[in-house]
């Protein structure tokens, strides 16, 4: 269990939702996510993530287990919860016919609040939508749709923001002004929880990240952290001359021989005290291999995800 | 109670009735135009008084009936299943309003919108026959209820709709020929015994009688008995609602 407390924006306790088909999309998820941070989600396809955001919402019903918003629970404050969360959803789901303007008023009146149309105004112009505030949804591109959902989940100053795969399918120009916009929200003191599927996304933005695998959160650390503890280093060696196979003396290093025979490969933990790159050094000289360069690489974020989820 | 969200959703389903102003409000008064000119003045002319009251105004009720009928099943239906169908029902689903509030805001713009049908109608009519209405406030009563109580059904179709074919088909094969064999265009005691019997199970000819009643005070089957119809099947759609957001039937998986 995890214990609720002041600074979390959202606790997640024992949740489990297994659906009518008798498809188990969350096993017993317990998740605490704080105040103020900006936290990625991470996952293959099918692995819950939509699921565990829709039950947040209130859009999909929870089999077992309870949710806190802000210390208020989804089922019997639902009214409470909800109107602290915005959600922009993996589709672009909009109304075709409605103007973006009559689209964003709508949303803040169903989430209870009064008109205020310099507010509205302001989302507008942050993200870039006030030139279209008059114009049809139907006639936007699919970049504009998507911060138009946006500006909808803004609509009603929520406190808490889901981003369901906020940049999937959007060009990297697009892509960076959504993340200068989640860094705005942030510094507004908004929660951001997103889930994506590009790590670099996740590198680039969040404070903490969680990986989700058949329905179970299989980790949740800091991301520096992360990067740390399961970050490999690895040194790669370019040889002078091919080498049949890796000599016996040298095989307490685990190396790895690449197919043209011509580049070896040292996976070693950078953390450790002892790299062994020395004593690996010393050992290739004194089996008579030369080489000519050599480089190291920090596995990244997605190294180790994949890592993780064939783990499984 | 968030009035706020029902009010964004009434003026939502609003806006589109005033988007698509042609087939929601200019059809269904042509049609019904024709059906005046049709029967009432072609036909009608060559038909004897039912009941004392001319063939022409006889119809009045039934056919502001048919339009109540199956404007406010479609309306009320498409308004809940197109969210359903483009997905933008995740807003409502998310939004911090009870399905009270939700059925208000919907069924209240479905019914409102019939309501303005059936005035337009009524009032076209005049130009057509003589028309009396003995008792107002019943005749607004009928109305009324009628408008809210198949709106729900429309709200309880869109609902269970999983394709546009299901949404067409209820008012296509069940509200039409009910109501057309439900005593819109002929009193039922005109009819062979037997047949005046498997009238009283189709629910519309209490409708039609009693808002006929509330015209000219004459009815196929007692007022009171009407009236209780209406709100039996009134109230079993309320329950149907009730247990559709109870067991978030089609809404919440």
């Amino acid at each position: 269990m995890t214990q609720p407390s002041t600074s979390s924006a959202i606790t997640v306790s024992g949740l489990t939702k297994t659906y009518a088909t008798g498809f188990e999309a969350l096993k017993k998820v317990d998740l605490d996510i704080r105040r103020g941070e900006i936290f990625a989600l991470l996952g293959p396809n099918g692995a819950g993530k939509t699921t565990l955001i829709s039950i947040v919402c209130g859009i999909v019903r929870p089999s077992t287990g309870t949710v806190l918003v802000e210390g208020h629970d989804i089922g019997r404050d639902y009214r409470v919860t909800r109107s602290l969360i915005g959600l922009v959803p993996q589709e672009l789901t909009t109304d075709a016919f409605e103007t973006v303007w009559a689209t964003v008023s709508f949303s803040r009146g169903l989430f209870n609040k009064p008109a205020d149309p310099a507010y509205v105004e302001k989302v507008l112009r942050d993200l870039s939508l006030w030139d279209k505030k008059d114009n049809k949804i139907m006639t936007l591109s699919g970049g504009m749709k998507r911060r138009v959902l946006i500006a909808k989940a803004l609509a009603h100053e929520p406190r808490i923001l889901f981003l369901d795969e906020p940049t999937a399918g959007v060009d990297v120009e697009l892509r960076k002004d959504m993340w200068a916009i989640v860094r705005t929200l942030r510094e507004s003191g908004v929660t951001i929880i997103l889930t994506t599927h590009y790590i670099e996304e996740a590198e680039e933005m969040a404070d903490r990240i969680g990986v989700m695998s058949k329905g179970e959160i299989i980790l949740v650390e800091e991301k520096a952290e992360l990067m740390r503890k399961l970050g490999k280093k690895q040194l790669t060696l370019q040889l002078r001359e091919p080498l049949a196979a890796v000599p016996p003396a040298l095989a307490a290093y685990n190396l790895a021989l690449a197919d043209d025979r011509l580049h070896l490969t040292y996976s070693y933990d950078s953390k450790a005290d002892r790299t062994g790159i020395t004593r690996l050094i010393d050992g290739l000289a004194e089996s008579g291999i030369a080489f000519k360069d050599l480089s190291t690489t920090q596995s990244s974020l997605e190294d180790i995800f994949v890592d993780l989820v064939h783990r499984q | 109670m968030n009035l706020r969200a029902v009010k964004a959703i009434y003026r939502f389903e609003m806006a589109r009735t005033a988007r698509t102003l042609m087939q929601s409000i200019v059809s269904p008064v042509i049609s019904t135009s024709l059906y005046f000119v049709v029967f009432g003045s072609a036909i009608g002319s060559r038909i004897t008084e039912i009941e004392g009251v001319s063939y022409g105004a006889f119809i009045v009720p039934g056919l502001i009936m048919l339009t109540l009928l199956t404007q406010s099943v479609m309306n009320a239906s498409f308004g809940i299943y197109f969210p359903r169908f483009v997905g933008t029902i995740y807003e409502l689903l998310s939004a911090p309003i009870s399905f009270f509030e939700i059925v208000l805001g919907y069924v209240g713009a479905a019914a409102t919108k019939s309501i303005i049908l059936g005035v337009i109608i009524l009032a076209t009519a005049g130009f057509f026959v003589p028309l009396e209405i003995q008792h107002p406030v019943w005749m607004v009563t009928f109305l009324i209820l009628t408008a809210v109580t198949f709106s729900l059904l429309g709200f309880i179709i869109g609902i269970w709709a999983d394709g546009f074919e299901k949404l067409q088909i209820i008012p296509l094969l069940i509200i039409t020929p009910l109501t057309f064999l439900g005593g819109s265009f002929y009193a039922i005691n005109v009819l062979p015994p037997v047949w005046q019997t498997i009238s009283l199970f189709n629910p519309v000819v209490y409708l039609v009688s009693g808002f006929r009643w509330s015209f000219y005070g004459v009815s196929d089957v007692p007022i009171g008995i009407s009236i209780t119809a209406t709100m039996a099947f009134l109230a079993i759609c309320l329950v149907v609602i009730w247990w559709i957001f109870r067991t978030g039937y089609r809404l919440k998986n």
